[in-house]
Protein backbone atom coordinates (compact mmCIF):
# COMPACT_ATOMS: atom_id res chain seq x y z
CA UNK A 1 0.00 0.00 0.00
CA UNK A 2 1.57 3.43 -1.11
CA UNK A 3 1.55 6.36 1.24
CA UNK A 4 -0.21 9.83 0.36
CA UNK A 5 2.77 11.62 -1.93
CA UNK A 6 3.22 15.35 -0.19
CA UNK A 7 3.49 17.92 -3.73
CA UNK A 8 5.58 20.58 -3.71
CA UNK A 9 9.34 20.53 -5.00
CA UNK A 10 10.99 18.43 -2.89
CA UNK A 11 8.65 15.55 -3.53
CA UNK A 12 9.07 16.33 -7.58
CA UNK A 13 13.03 15.80 -7.43
CA UNK A 14 12.36 12.34 -5.28
CA UNK A 15 10.36 11.00 -7.47
CA UNK A 16 12.95 12.25 -10.21
CA UNK A 17 15.91 10.53 -8.56
CA UNK A 18 13.34 7.40 -8.28
CA UNK A 19 13.71 7.84 -12.47
CA UNK A 20 17.30 7.45 -12.54
CA UNK A 21 17.21 4.27 -10.66
CA UNK A 22 14.87 3.01 -13.28
CA UNK A 23 11.69 3.29 -10.88
CA UNK A 24 8.34 2.86 -13.22
CA UNK A 25 6.05 3.50 -10.23
CA UNK A 26 7.74 7.05 -9.64
CA UNK A 27 6.99 7.50 -13.85
CA UNK A 28 3.92 6.87 -13.17
CA UNK A 29 3.28 9.45 -10.10
CA UNK A 30 5.49 12.11 -12.18
CA UNK A 31 2.53 11.30 -15.06
CA UNK A 32 -0.80 11.36 -12.65
CA UNK A 33 0.72 14.63 -11.31
CA UNK A 34 1.20 16.81 -14.74
CA UNK A 35 0.02 14.80 -17.54
CA UNK A 36 -3.10 17.78 -17.79
CA UNK A 37 -0.71 20.47 -17.83
CA UNK A 38 1.57 19.17 -20.84
CA UNK A 39 -1.85 17.37 -22.30
CA UNK A 40 -3.59 21.19 -22.11
CA UNK A 41 -0.55 23.10 -23.00
CA UNK A 42 -0.11 20.53 -26.51
CA UNK A 43 -3.23 20.37 -27.45
CA UNK A 44 -3.63 24.14 -27.36
CA UNK A 45 -0.80 24.80 -29.49
CA UNK A 46 -1.62 21.76 -31.83
CA UNK A 47 -5.75 21.70 -31.74
CA UNK A 48 -5.70 17.89 -32.28
CA UNK A 49 -6.66 15.37 -29.83
CA UNK A 50 -3.90 12.84 -31.53
CA UNK A 51 -1.46 15.12 -32.39
CA UNK A 52 -1.42 16.51 -28.68
CA UNK A 53 -1.11 12.92 -27.34
CA UNK A 54 2.17 11.82 -29.02
CA UNK A 55 3.39 15.23 -27.59
CA UNK A 56 2.34 13.91 -24.16
CA UNK A 57 4.17 10.41 -25.30
CA UNK A 58 7.14 12.03 -26.06
CA UNK A 59 7.67 14.72 -23.46
CA UNK A 60 7.08 11.74 -20.93
CA UNK A 61 9.56 9.48 -22.76
CA UNK A 62 12.24 11.72 -22.92
CA UNK A 63 11.87 12.66 -19.33
CA UNK A 64 12.14 8.59 -18.61
CA UNK A 65 15.40 8.61 -20.37
CA UNK A 66 16.60 11.40 -19.44
CA UNK A 67 15.83 12.47 -16.16
CA UNK A 68 19.14 14.04 -14.99
CA UNK A 69 18.75 16.91 -17.88
CA UNK A 70 16.13 18.13 -15.04
CA UNK A 71 18.72 18.43 -12.66
CA UNK A 72 20.32 21.72 -14.51
CA UNK A 73 16.73 23.27 -13.86
CA UNK A 74 15.67 25.21 -10.86
CA UNK A 75 12.46 26.23 -10.56
CA UNK A 76 9.61 23.11 -10.44
CA UNK A 77 9.48 20.15 -12.79
CA UNK A 78 6.00 21.18 -13.78
CA UNK A 79 6.99 24.62 -14.94
CA UNK A 80 9.88 22.87 -17.19
CA UNK A 81 7.74 20.33 -18.14
CA UNK A 82 5.35 23.00 -19.53
CA UNK A 83 8.17 25.15 -21.19
CA UNK A 84 9.47 21.80 -22.68
CA UNK A 85 5.82 20.68 -24.15
CA UNK A 86 5.39 24.13 -25.56
CA UNK A 87 8.72 24.10 -27.43
CA UNK A 88 7.95 20.57 -28.88
CA UNK A 89 4.49 21.15 -29.82
CA UNK A 90 5.25 24.41 -31.73
CA UNK A 91 8.45 22.44 -33.71
CA UNK A 92 5.61 19.79 -34.88
CA UNK A 93 3.13 22.87 -35.34
CA UNK A 94 5.49 24.56 -37.63
CA UNK A 95 7.47 21.23 -38.81
CA UNK A 96 11.07 22.02 -38.13
CA UNK A 97 14.02 20.66 -35.94
CA UNK A 98 14.82 21.42 -32.03
CA UNK A 99 16.72 24.04 -31.72
CA UNK A 100 17.25 23.93 -27.93
CA UNK A 101 18.31 20.75 -25.86
CA UNK A 102 16.12 19.37 -23.26
CA UNK A 103 19.03 20.07 -20.83
CA UNK A 104 19.98 23.38 -21.94
CA UNK A 105 16.17 24.42 -20.45
CA UNK A 106 17.03 26.63 -17.74
CA UNK A 107 14.34 28.13 -15.61
CA UNK A 108 13.92 29.77 -12.30
CA UNK A 109 11.67 31.35 -10.05
CA UNK A 110 9.01 29.56 -11.38
CA UNK A 111 5.51 29.01 -9.79
CA UNK A 112 5.32 24.94 -8.53
CA UNK A 113 2.85 23.54 -11.11
CA UNK A 114 2.05 20.37 -8.96
CA UNK A 115 -1.30 20.45 -7.31
CA UNK A 116 -4.49 21.54 -9.01
CA UNK A 117 -5.55 23.77 -6.79
CA UNK A 118 -2.11 25.69 -6.73
CA UNK A 119 -2.36 25.25 -10.92
CA UNK A 120 -6.00 26.61 -10.69
CA UNK A 121 -5.04 29.71 -8.90
CA UNK A 122 -2.43 30.08 -10.70
CA UNK A 123 -4.55 30.02 -13.92
CA UNK A 124 -6.96 32.56 -12.73
CA UNK A 125 -4.22 34.75 -11.93
CA UNK A 126 -3.11 34.58 -15.35
CA UNK A 127 -5.81 35.18 -17.42
CA UNK A 128 -6.68 37.72 -15.04
CA UNK A 129 -3.06 39.83 -16.34
CA UNK A 130 -3.94 38.70 -19.71
CA UNK A 131 -7.35 40.26 -19.44
CA UNK A 132 -6.02 43.59 -18.24
CA UNK A 133 -3.18 43.91 -21.13
CA UNK A 134 -3.58 46.11 -24.35
CA UNK A 135 -5.47 43.96 -26.81
CA UNK A 136 -2.29 44.04 -29.56
CA UNK A 137 0.49 43.31 -26.58
CA UNK A 138 -1.75 40.08 -25.32
CA UNK A 139 -2.06 39.48 -29.02
CA UNK A 140 1.54 39.79 -29.78
CA UNK A 141 1.98 37.66 -26.88
CA UNK A 142 -0.07 35.03 -27.71
CA UNK A 143 1.00 34.80 -31.24
CA UNK A 144 4.38 34.16 -30.42
CA UNK A 145 3.63 31.74 -27.08
CA UNK A 146 0.81 29.48 -29.22
CA UNK A 147 1.53 30.03 -32.56
CA UNK A 148 5.21 30.10 -32.54
CA UNK A 149 5.20 32.93 -34.67
CA UNK A 150 8.20 34.70 -34.79
CA UNK A 151 8.87 38.95 -34.31
CA UNK A 152 9.01 39.55 -38.07
CA UNK A 153 6.09 37.52 -38.96
CA UNK A 154 3.79 38.83 -35.96
CA UNK A 155 4.89 42.35 -37.84
CA UNK A 156 3.77 41.44 -40.90
CA UNK A 157 0.66 39.99 -39.60
CA UNK A 158 -0.10 43.34 -37.59
CA UNK A 159 1.27 45.55 -39.92
CA UNK A 160 3.56 47.23 -36.37
CA UNK A 161 7.56 48.02 -36.55
CA UNK A 162 9.44 44.71 -35.54
CA UNK A 163 10.64 46.93 -32.65
CA UNK A 164 7.81 47.56 -31.20
CA UNK A 165 6.27 43.35 -31.46
CA UNK A 166 9.63 42.66 -29.90
CA UNK A 167 9.49 45.54 -26.73
CA UNK A 168 5.43 44.28 -26.32
CA UNK A 169 6.19 41.04 -25.96
CA UNK A 170 9.02 41.06 -23.60
CA UNK A 171 6.86 43.71 -21.49
CA UNK A 172 3.69 40.99 -21.80
CA UNK A 173 6.14 38.74 -19.64
CA UNK A 174 7.37 41.00 -17.29
CA UNK A 175 3.79 42.10 -16.33
CA UNK A 176 3.25 38.15 -15.83
CA UNK A 177 6.03 38.18 -13.89
CA UNK A 178 4.92 40.85 -11.61
CA UNK A 179 1.79 39.30 -10.69
CA UNK A 180 3.58 36.43 -9.23
CA UNK A 181 6.32 38.25 -7.04
CA UNK A 182 3.28 40.36 -5.46
CA UNK B 1 20.50 44.86 -16.50
CA UNK B 2 20.44 48.49 -18.04
CA UNK B 3 23.79 48.22 -19.69
CA UNK B 4 22.24 45.08 -21.53
CA UNK B 5 18.80 47.11 -22.79
CA UNK B 6 19.88 45.89 -26.53
CA UNK B 7 19.46 42.12 -25.47
CA UNK B 8 16.61 42.74 -23.06
CA UNK B 9 13.89 42.51 -25.81
CA UNK B 10 16.04 39.57 -27.72
CA UNK B 11 16.20 37.47 -24.90
CA UNK B 12 12.47 37.80 -24.61
CA UNK B 13 11.99 36.43 -27.96
CA UNK B 14 14.90 33.63 -27.00
CA UNK B 15 13.02 32.12 -24.23
CA UNK B 16 9.70 31.69 -26.53
CA UNK B 17 12.11 29.81 -29.02
CA UNK B 18 11.52 32.76 -31.38
CA UNK B 19 14.67 33.84 -32.06
CA UNK B 20 16.32 31.92 -34.74
CA UNK B 21 19.21 32.33 -37.39
CA UNK B 22 21.80 34.92 -37.09
CA UNK B 23 19.96 36.72 -34.42
CA UNK B 24 20.00 33.82 -31.97
CA UNK B 25 23.67 33.05 -33.16
CA UNK B 26 24.27 36.51 -32.16
CA UNK B 27 22.50 36.37 -29.07
CA UNK B 28 24.25 32.77 -28.04
CA UNK B 29 27.25 34.39 -28.78
CA UNK B 30 26.74 37.05 -26.14
CA UNK B 31 25.22 34.49 -23.33
CA UNK B 32 28.16 32.51 -23.45
CA UNK B 33 29.98 35.64 -21.77
CA UNK B 34 27.24 37.30 -19.80
CA UNK B 35 25.65 35.99 -16.69
CA UNK B 36 23.16 38.66 -16.31
CA UNK B 37 21.55 37.94 -19.19
CA UNK B 38 21.68 34.24 -18.79
CA UNK B 39 19.87 34.46 -15.55
CA UNK B 40 17.38 37.28 -17.32
CA UNK B 41 17.15 34.30 -19.95
CA UNK B 42 16.26 31.95 -16.78
CA UNK B 43 13.58 34.05 -15.41
CA UNK B 44 11.97 34.72 -18.77
CA UNK B 45 11.73 30.98 -19.50
CA UNK B 46 9.83 31.35 -15.95
CA UNK B 47 7.83 33.49 -16.80
CA UNK B 48 7.04 31.81 -20.24
CA UNK B 49 5.37 28.56 -18.15
CA UNK B 50 3.10 31.07 -16.80
CA UNK B 51 1.49 31.07 -20.00
CA UNK B 52 1.25 28.04 -20.04
CA UNK B 53 -1.08 27.77 -17.01
CA UNK B 54 -3.59 29.84 -19.50
CA UNK B 55 -4.41 26.68 -21.77
CA UNK B 56 -7.27 24.78 -19.58
CA UNK B 57 -8.57 21.36 -21.53
CA UNK B 58 -10.07 18.19 -21.68
CA UNK B 59 -7.93 15.75 -19.27
CA UNK B 60 -5.81 13.22 -21.55
CA UNK B 61 -7.36 9.91 -21.91
CA UNK B 62 -6.59 6.82 -20.13
CA UNK B 63 -5.49 5.25 -22.86
CA UNK B 64 -2.26 7.54 -23.22
CA UNK B 65 -1.33 6.60 -19.65
CA UNK B 66 -1.53 2.83 -20.31
CA UNK B 67 0.69 3.65 -23.41
CA UNK B 68 3.03 5.76 -22.09
CA UNK B 69 3.58 3.11 -18.85
CA UNK B 70 3.98 0.51 -21.33
CA UNK B 71 6.53 1.98 -23.88
CA UNK B 72 8.69 3.01 -20.34
CA UNK B 73 8.29 -0.84 -19.10
CA UNK B 74 9.02 -2.16 -22.60
CA UNK B 75 12.13 0.66 -22.69
CA UNK B 76 13.64 -0.12 -19.41
CA UNK B 77 17.16 1.76 -19.05
CA UNK B 78 20.33 1.63 -20.23
CA UNK B 79 20.95 0.17 -23.84
CA UNK B 80 17.87 1.64 -25.35
CA UNK B 81 18.48 5.28 -24.74
CA UNK B 82 22.20 4.55 -25.61
CA UNK B 83 20.95 3.02 -28.68
CA UNK B 84 19.16 6.41 -30.14
CA UNK B 85 21.93 8.53 -28.84
CA UNK B 86 24.42 7.10 -30.71
CA UNK B 87 22.22 6.33 -33.86
CA UNK B 88 21.57 10.35 -33.60
CA UNK B 89 25.15 11.70 -33.07
CA UNK B 90 26.18 9.52 -36.41
CA UNK B 91 23.66 10.19 -38.28
CA UNK B 92 25.04 12.76 -41.05
CA UNK B 93 23.58 15.87 -41.13
CA UNK B 94 20.90 16.96 -43.76
CA UNK B 95 21.76 19.43 -46.73
CA UNK B 96 24.86 18.81 -47.12
CA UNK B 97 26.62 17.02 -50.30
CA UNK B 98 25.38 17.09 -53.98
CA UNK B 99 25.42 15.33 -56.74
CA UNK B 100 28.10 13.38 -58.58
CA UNK B 101 30.14 16.51 -59.41
CA UNK B 102 31.52 17.95 -56.78
CA UNK B 103 34.64 16.30 -55.72
CA UNK B 104 36.03 17.80 -58.99
CA UNK B 105 34.49 21.09 -57.84
CA UNK B 106 36.18 21.29 -54.38
CA UNK B 107 39.69 20.51 -55.85
CA UNK B 108 41.95 17.59 -54.99
CA UNK B 109 43.58 19.05 -50.86
CA UNK B 110 39.62 20.07 -50.27
CA UNK B 111 38.90 16.75 -51.28
CA UNK B 112 41.73 14.88 -49.07
CA UNK B 113 41.02 16.60 -46.08
CA UNK B 114 37.10 15.51 -46.36
CA UNK B 115 38.26 11.99 -47.11
CA UNK B 116 40.01 11.87 -44.09
CA UNK B 117 37.38 13.41 -41.84
CA UNK B 118 34.71 10.52 -43.32
CA UNK B 119 37.60 7.65 -42.48
CA UNK B 120 37.44 9.56 -38.55
CA UNK B 121 34.30 9.39 -38.48
CA UNK B 122 33.61 5.52 -39.86
CA UNK B 123 36.28 4.61 -37.16
CA UNK B 124 34.15 6.26 -34.59
CA UNK B 125 31.56 4.76 -36.25
CA UNK B 126 32.75 1.25 -36.00
CA UNK B 127 34.01 2.02 -32.20
CA UNK B 128 30.68 3.26 -31.17
CA UNK B 129 28.52 0.16 -32.67
CA UNK B 130 31.14 -2.20 -30.48
CA UNK B 131 30.31 -0.12 -27.23
CA UNK B 132 26.93 -0.41 -28.49
CA UNK B 133 26.57 -4.25 -28.92
CA UNK B 134 28.46 -4.80 -25.27
CA UNK B 135 25.88 -2.04 -23.43
CA UNK B 136 23.37 -4.31 -25.02
CA UNK B 137 24.44 -7.60 -23.91
CA UNK B 138 24.49 -5.69 -20.34
CA UNK B 139 20.99 -4.78 -20.67
CA UNK B 140 19.88 -8.20 -21.69
CA UNK B 141 21.51 -9.31 -18.57
CA UNK B 142 20.59 -6.86 -16.57
CA UNK B 143 16.40 -7.51 -17.36
CA UNK B 144 17.45 -11.60 -16.74
CA UNK B 145 18.23 -9.93 -12.98
CA UNK B 146 15.05 -7.62 -12.77
CA UNK B 147 13.00 -10.58 -13.83
CA UNK B 148 14.27 -12.57 -10.95
CA UNK B 149 14.01 -9.87 -8.63
CA UNK B 150 10.38 -9.97 -9.19
CA UNK B 151 9.30 -13.09 -9.41
CA UNK B 152 10.92 -12.66 -5.46
CA UNK B 153 9.30 -10.10 -4.92
CA UNK B 154 5.74 -10.73 -6.08
CA UNK B 155 4.91 -13.22 -3.15
CA UNK B 156 5.75 -10.63 -0.79
CA UNK B 157 4.02 -7.96 -1.94
CA UNK B 158 0.45 -9.09 -4.29
CA UNK B 159 -2.21 -8.12 -1.92
CA UNK B 160 -3.54 -12.12 -3.23
CA UNK B 161 -0.89 -13.64 -1.80
CA UNK B 162 -1.21 -15.87 1.22
CA UNK B 163 0.37 -14.61 4.19
CA UNK B 164 1.46 -16.71 7.16
CA UNK B 165 2.79 -15.40 10.26
CA UNK B 166 4.32 -18.81 12.12
CA UNK B 167 4.48 -17.99 15.68
CA UNK B 168 5.56 -20.55 18.88
CA UNK B 169 2.60 -22.31 19.65
CA UNK B 170 2.69 -21.13 23.57
CA UNK B 171 2.36 -17.26 22.16
CA UNK B 172 -0.67 -15.77 20.12
CA UNK B 173 0.04 -13.64 17.10
CA UNK B 174 1.66 -10.49 17.70
CA UNK B 175 1.71 -7.16 15.90
CA UNK B 176 4.91 -7.37 13.67
CA UNK B 177 6.05 -5.43 10.68
CA UNK B 178 9.87 -5.60 8.82
CA UNK B 179 11.54 -3.13 7.14
CA UNK B 180 14.15 -3.63 4.47
CA UNK B 181 15.71 -0.44 3.40
CA UNK B 182 18.67 0.79 1.58
CA UNK B 183 20.09 3.80 2.23
CA UNK B 184 22.39 4.66 -0.94
CA UNK B 185 19.01 4.11 -2.77
CA UNK B 186 16.42 5.95 -0.43
CA UNK B 187 14.43 2.50 -1.29
CA UNK B 188 11.83 1.10 1.70
CA UNK B 189 9.87 -2.03 1.71
CA UNK B 190 7.87 -2.50 5.07
CA UNK B 191 6.04 -5.52 5.62
CA UNK B 192 3.38 -5.94 8.61
CA UNK B 193 1.35 -8.27 10.17
CA UNK B 194 -1.37 -8.86 12.57
CA UNK B 195 -1.94 -5.65 12.87
CA UNK B 196 -5.07 -4.64 14.57
CA UNK B 197 -7.99 -3.01 12.66
CA UNK B 198 -7.89 1.19 13.37
CA UNK B 199 -11.33 3.17 13.76
CA UNK B 200 -12.31 5.29 11.19
CA UNK B 201 -10.13 8.03 10.08
CA UNK B 202 -7.30 6.65 11.62
CA UNK B 203 -4.01 5.07 9.94
CA UNK B 204 -0.80 3.09 10.90
CA UNK B 205 2.32 5.40 9.95
CA UNK B 206 5.42 4.27 9.88
CA UNK B 207 8.45 6.83 10.92
CA UNK B 208 12.28 6.78 9.79
CA UNK B 209 14.49 7.26 13.00
CA UNK B 210 18.10 9.45 11.57
CA UNK B 211 20.75 9.31 13.60
CA UNK B 212 20.49 12.55 14.30
CA UNK B 213 17.20 14.77 13.75
CA UNK B 214 13.48 14.37 14.56
CA UNK B 215 11.81 11.22 13.19
CA UNK B 216 11.17 11.38 9.44
CA UNK B 217 7.62 9.96 8.07
CA UNK B 218 7.76 6.81 5.87
CA UNK B 219 4.42 6.21 5.22
CA UNK B 220 0.58 6.01 5.98
CA UNK B 221 -0.67 2.73 6.02
CA UNK B 222 -3.89 0.63 7.32
CA UNK B 223 -4.41 -3.08 7.54
CA UNK B 224 -5.76 -5.39 5.44
CA UNK B 225 -8.87 -7.85 6.58
CA UNK B 226 -6.56 -10.14 7.86
CA UNK B 227 -4.04 -7.70 9.74
CA UNK B 228 -1.23 -7.31 7.07
CA UNK B 229 -0.35 -3.84 5.99
CA UNK B 230 2.86 -2.93 3.23
CA UNK B 231 4.33 0.18 2.27
CA UNK B 232 6.77 0.16 -0.72
CA UNK B 233 9.12 2.92 -1.96
CA UNK B 234 7.91 6.45 0.37
CA UNK B 235 9.22 9.40 -0.81
CA UNK B 236 12.59 9.74 1.37
CA UNK B 237 15.04 12.17 1.78
CA UNK B 238 18.09 11.15 0.39
CA UNK B 239 20.81 8.45 1.89
CA UNK B 240 19.64 9.00 5.34
CA UNK B 241 21.30 6.49 7.91
CA UNK B 242 18.71 4.61 9.64
CA UNK B 243 18.86 4.02 13.57
CA UNK B 244 15.16 2.63 13.94
CA UNK B 245 11.88 2.07 12.15
CA UNK B 246 8.96 3.13 14.20
CA UNK B 247 4.78 2.67 14.19
CA UNK B 248 2.50 5.21 15.59
CA UNK B 249 -1.71 5.34 15.24
CA UNK B 250 -2.29 9.05 13.41
CA UNK B 251 -5.11 10.78 11.66
CA UNK B 252 -5.52 8.88 8.17
CA UNK B 253 -3.64 11.93 6.26
CA UNK B 254 -0.61 11.45 8.56
CA UNK B 255 1.63 13.71 10.25
CA UNK B 256 4.39 15.62 10.44
CA UNK B 257 5.61 13.99 13.71
CA UNK B 258 4.68 11.02 15.73
CA UNK B 259 2.06 11.21 18.02
CA UNK B 260 2.98 8.99 21.27
CA UNK B 261 2.39 6.39 22.30
CA UNK B 262 5.07 4.09 19.66
CA UNK B 263 3.17 0.90 18.76
CA UNK B 264 5.97 -1.02 17.49
CA UNK B 265 9.40 -0.17 16.89
CA UNK B 266 12.96 -1.59 15.89
CA UNK B 267 16.78 -1.21 15.43
CA UNK B 268 18.75 -2.49 12.75
CA UNK B 269 19.67 -6.82 12.90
Amino acid sequence: MLSPQPHGISADLALVTGLKSGDQGAMAELYDRYSSVVYAVALRVLGDTGAAEDVLQEVFLQLWRKPSAFDAARGSLGSWLAVITRNRAIDSLRKRRPETDIEDIVLSVAPDLAGEAERARAAEKVRGVLGTMAPAQRSALEMAYWEGMSHSEIADKTGEPLGTVKTRIRAGLILLRKAFQG
Amino acid sequence: MSEHEQYADDLALYALDALRGEDRARVDAHLATCAACRLELEELRGDTALLALAAAGPRPPQRARKRLLDAVAREGRGADALSRTTREDVRPSRGQGGGPGWWGWLGWAATAAVVVFVLSLWRENSALRQTLVSASSQAAQSRRELEQLRRIARPILDPEAQRVTLVSTKAAPQPQGKAFYLRNRSSLVFLANNMPALPPHKAYELWLIPVSGAPIPAGVFKPDAQGSASVVNPVLPEAVEAKAFAVTVENETGAAAPTMPILMVGAGE
